[in-house]
């Protein structure tokens, strides 16, 4: 009953795969003599859900890091928005709007669910440091604001009995649904999960495919997701690319990705 | 006002009588998004008509039926009154049914409309759809995941709040006109019981009936409109629909909405409601809970804790009945309640409690005692869905622990030969629906409910029941044998969840004891014992050693009785899973089915009478998501050691 002006602006359009949110052309990356990456290129779809697989080793998670920033590689180009990059640092690719989460989670474990969550819409505030410690004026109000919108995010990934709670203290699964509500926090057009699923039961991975099946339903955000789990990753996303040892040697749907015999041998083992 | 609210003979006419004398006043609170929202009696009545308005234009009309399947929301509540404002009949469900289990009800009672709350409920409803090709508007509450939905039978409730919003500036004046149609005969609500043994029953209440109930029960109690209660059990339960729709339309209170199933105890301590009911596994977790925490404290903490709980035990209860208590008594208990008394009925929540009521099975002595001593006026009551729940009830200072009360005004009590309790009560139900055959047999031609409860008055003229009529039963000795009344003593032991007898035409009493995870696991922790789930820890020898000290217990508590001395408990096994509710192996509401158990079990029960050591068991289970496994387990049986009756031994 009560106005939500917020709220609308979170709901997009829902899953209309649209134009290209990322495109990856060439990409290469070594540390010293080691090759992470060779020659990798792809494309991102705003609002799609896209998976990248692959042995241990084969250069996923740098490929997460080369988008979100934090390596640099050394060939290739990167477009955000058609938009090419160069040495972007982690902070502006979260002011571009990608945002991710952690293989071994980023929380502030001795921090409640609520105040991790707020950490967040960080990039977002905008009222100086002095007037956020007296809560004078505007900070007052952008918090209320911030902390709407977190409430909204606790309200979606149904951690409302957490709200108080340090998140040192909280099971594995919900840690890892608590990192997730970070990321959403910064309201991003791209999220980057890095083995969302990776250690959970199997109740605890079903939630949280839904979670992810209703952060790209409802907020429309385009999802570049790491797993291990065949079973997730054939159910949840859109596309499929295949890496190993650092080179693409597969992409697309996931049942073309499984018909695929390089991938078959490389990754899925060879079939009898 | 009392006499003017007197006349009022539906809830409708009530919801109208609040909104114009305390419009301005709260009617239903619901946590969302980490604030309490208030919906003011004004704003209750006005959702009510425009949801009224729009289920008239989707042909909801008199004598239909309407479900409603969710958590306690106000908008169910709306929904609920809405459809008494059409002279249509809300039969609330039980939102963790299965959706087979939902078929039954819309078919029975021609269900054409429907609220679920979310995605969740939406999903079973059209999982039977084949079978309910009646069921024509499903509206949901909560949108999420439902976006993508494209059956046409599917309606938010913003749709369909829309429709009402026309409809009422088509025709208004057009809900009054309705509402002043109904009288107080006509049914208000339909209730699908939890069926132990067949299909389930509606059990058809009238407006009257429930009100009448609801009145004389508030005016027992002096309930006002300034009384606030928490609605947190299940909708479909009558209880429930009483402490949350009936009796806050009599009387004009407040009820609030926890935010989830899991925020109810912070939800609780946020609100403070005056007025609580709390079935007794309720309380007992509350207290399983409270000792768990107790024992982790600091020592000086715990032994305060100890000491003034032990001045508690011996005076709270005397305290509270007004009693003649000594003055050092008075102070030591005074100095406890402000250390710690207070602050632990602050913890639970239970600070502003008035009147507290538990019901719908035995509640232990202990733990009864346990809250009474805090100061907090716990009672009990007795009733059923077919008598509109108050049928006895403890009135102020002459509360016992093994009693239900005398029956409360208005209400005829009787026994017949068989010990089987009849009543007759303004508060009785109509109807089986489509059932006369059933209601027939329960309800008899000058109007007495057959119970099937079995107990006598004790000297204060205080109702005692003991067990079923029909589960009552007698060993091989012609012993009498009330299973439930031994289970009860079972399950009064922190460590036992739940347990099964068996006796009936047999040669002596055995058992299945399933342990409560959350106080073993505590204990085994405390022992250093490691284990790795549930049927690790239950198969542990010393657990099974622990479970002994509890039935030897109720062995030498037994044998004091003369009648039952001689259905101690010979033999028994821990069970190896949790009995379920989804395994059929419980009613809905917690009951074990123990003839279902007997049978699913046969081989554990074979082997207890058999004089086996230990049995080998693999059980069908299914899982949450509708997945179905199996588990296997070597279950050790173990004897339990017996004592003479207390009036044998005097005589030796």
């Amino acid at each position: 009953m009560s106005a939500q002006p917020q709220a609308q602006e979170m709901i997009a359009q829902g899953r209309r795969i649209g134009e290209v949110l990322l495109s990856v052309e060439e990409v290469s990356l070594s540390f010293g003599g080691v090759n992470a990456l060779t020659d990798v290129s792809f494309e991102v779809r705003e609002h799609e859900i896209r998976a990248i697989i692959g042995p241990n080793g084969a250069g996923k998670s740098s490929m997460l890091n080369v988008i979100n920033g934090v390596y640099h590689p050394q060939k290739g180009t990167i477009r955000f928005l058609g938009q090419p990059r160069h040495d972007v640092d982690t902070h502006e690719a979260a002011a571009q709007g990608i945002a991710r989460t952690f293989q071994n989670l980023a929380l502030f474990k001795g921090m409640n669910v609520l105040d991790n969550i707020m950490t967040g819409r960080n990039l977002r505030m905008k009222a100086g440091l002095l007037a956020q410690a007296i809560r004078f004026g505007r900070a007052e109000r952008e918090e209320l604001e911030h902390r709407a919108v977190v409430e909204r995010i606790i309200d979606f990934l149904e951690i409302q009995a957490y709200r108080k709670t340090p998140v040192g203290r909280l099971p594995y699964g919900l840690q890892k649904r608590v990192d997730l509500g970070r990321a959403l926090a910064m309201e991003p057009r791209l999220l980057l999960l890095d083995e969302p699923m990776a250690g959970m039961n199997v109740e605890e991975k079903q939630d949280m495919c839904r979670f992810v099946l209703d952060v790209n339903d409802q907020f429309g955000t385009t999802i570049v997701l790491i797993e291990h789990d065949m079973g997730v990753v054939m159910d949840i996303s859109d596309r499929v690319i295949v890496l190993d040892y650092g080179k693409k040697i597969g992409d697309g749907t996931p049942d073309e990705v499984r018909g695929t015999q390089a991938v078959i041998d490389a990754y899925l083992g060879v079939s009898h | 006002m009392a006499t003017d609210i007197g006349t009022l003979d539906t809830f409708p006419k009530l919801l109208l009588h609040h909104a114009a004398v305390r419009g301005e006043r709260p009617a239903i609170r619901e946590k969302d998004l980490g604030i309490w929202q208030t919906w003011t009696w004004k704003q209750f009545a006005d959702e009510v008509q425009i949801l009224a308005c729009a289920l008239a234009e989707q042909g909801l009309g008199r004598g239909d039926h309407m479900a409603l399947i969710g958590d306690n929301r106000p908008r169910i509540y709306a929904a609920m009154c809405a459809a008494q404002c059409l002279g249509a009949v809300p039969v609330p469900m039980y939102q963790d049914a299965a959706a087979a289990e939902m078929a039954f009800p819309i078919q029975n009672a021609d269900i054409a409309h429907a609220l679920a709350e979310d995605q969740e409920q939406v999903d079973k409803l059209l999982e039977i759809l084949p079978q309910c090709p009646r069921l024509a508007h499903i509206t949901y509450d909560d949108p999420r995941g439902l976006r993508h939905y494209a059956q046409p039978q599917l309606a938010s409730y913003d749709r369909l709040r829309e429709i009402g919003v026309e409809a009422q500036r088509r025709e208004p004046g057009f809900i009054e006109r309705e509402i002043a149609k109904g009288t107080g005969d006509d049914p208000a609500a339909m209730f699908f019981t939890s069926g132990t043994t067949a299909t389930p029953k509606g059990v058809v209440l009238t407006h009257h009936a429930l009100i009448d109930r609801a009145r004389a029960a508030a005016e027992m109690e002096g309930l006002s409109d300034s009384d606030v209660v928490l609605a947190y059990l299940p909708p479909a339960w009558i209880g429930q629909n009483i402490f949350s729709y009936a009796q806050p339309f009599a009387t004009g209170y407040c009820i609030c909405c926890p935010e989830s199933a899991e925020t109810v105890m912070t939800d609780m301590r946020e609100i403070g409601p005056s007025y609580y009911f709390a079935p007794p596994r309720v309380l007992e977790a509350l207290l399983t809970q409270v000792s768990i925490r107790m024992e982790d404290a600091g020592r000086v903490k715990r032994a305060m804790y100890l000491y003034f709980m032990d001045v508690a035990q011996r005076v709270g209860g005397a305290i509270l009945d007004r009693k003649k208590v000594g003055v050092g008594d008075r102070l030591r208990y005074a100095l406890g309640d402000v250390l710690v008394y207070g602050p632990l009925r602050n913890v639970l929540g239970m600070s502003r409690v008035r009147v507290a009521y538990t019901a719908g099975e035995a509640i232990g002595p202990d733990l009864f005692k346990f809250y009474r001593s805090l100061g907090i006026n716990l009672k009990q009551l007795y009733g059923s869905t077919e008598t509109s729940v108050f049928v006895c009830v403890q009135p102020n200072g002459q509360v016992k622990p093994d009693t239900v009360g005398p029956a409360v005004p208005g209400v005829e009590l009787k026994f017949t030969p068989q010990r089987e309790l009849l009543i007759r009560s303004p508060g009785l139900f109509k109807e089986y629906y489509k059932n006369p055959q059933a209601t027939a047999e329960a309800k008899d031609r000058e109007g007495w409910f057959h119970t099937g409860d079995a107990g006598y008055f004790d000297g204060d003229g205080h109702l005692k029941i003991i067990d079923r009529v029909k589960d009552v039963g007698k060993l091989n000795d012609g012993t009498l044998f009330a299973p439930k009344y031994l289970e009860n003593k079972l399950k009064f032991f922190p460590y036992v969840k739940e347990a099964v007898t068996f006796g009936d035409g047999r040669d002596r009493v055995c058992a299945f004891i399933n342990i409560d995870m959350e106080a073993v696991g505590n204990w085994a922790e405390k022992r250093s014992l490691a284990y790795t789930g549930y049927i690790d820890l239950a198969s542990r020898d010393d657990v099974g050693e622990l479970v002994g000290q509890c039935v030897e217990r109720v062995n030498a508590d037994l044998a004091q009785d003369p009648e039952l001395a001689g259905s101690q408990i010979h033999r028994f096994l821990v069970l190896h899973k949790e009995l379920d509710a989804d395994d059929g192996e419980l009613t809905r509401t917690r009951k074990v089915r123990r003839g279902f158990i007997g049978e699913r079990y046969a081989p554990l029960v074979k082997a207890l009478y058999a004089g086996e050591a230990s049995v080998h068991v693999e059980a069908q289970v299914k899982y949450e998501d509708g997945r179905s496994g199996s588990i296997s387990a070597d279950l050790k049986i173990r004897d339990a050691k017996t004592f003479a009756p207390a009036a044998a031994k005097r005589a030796a």
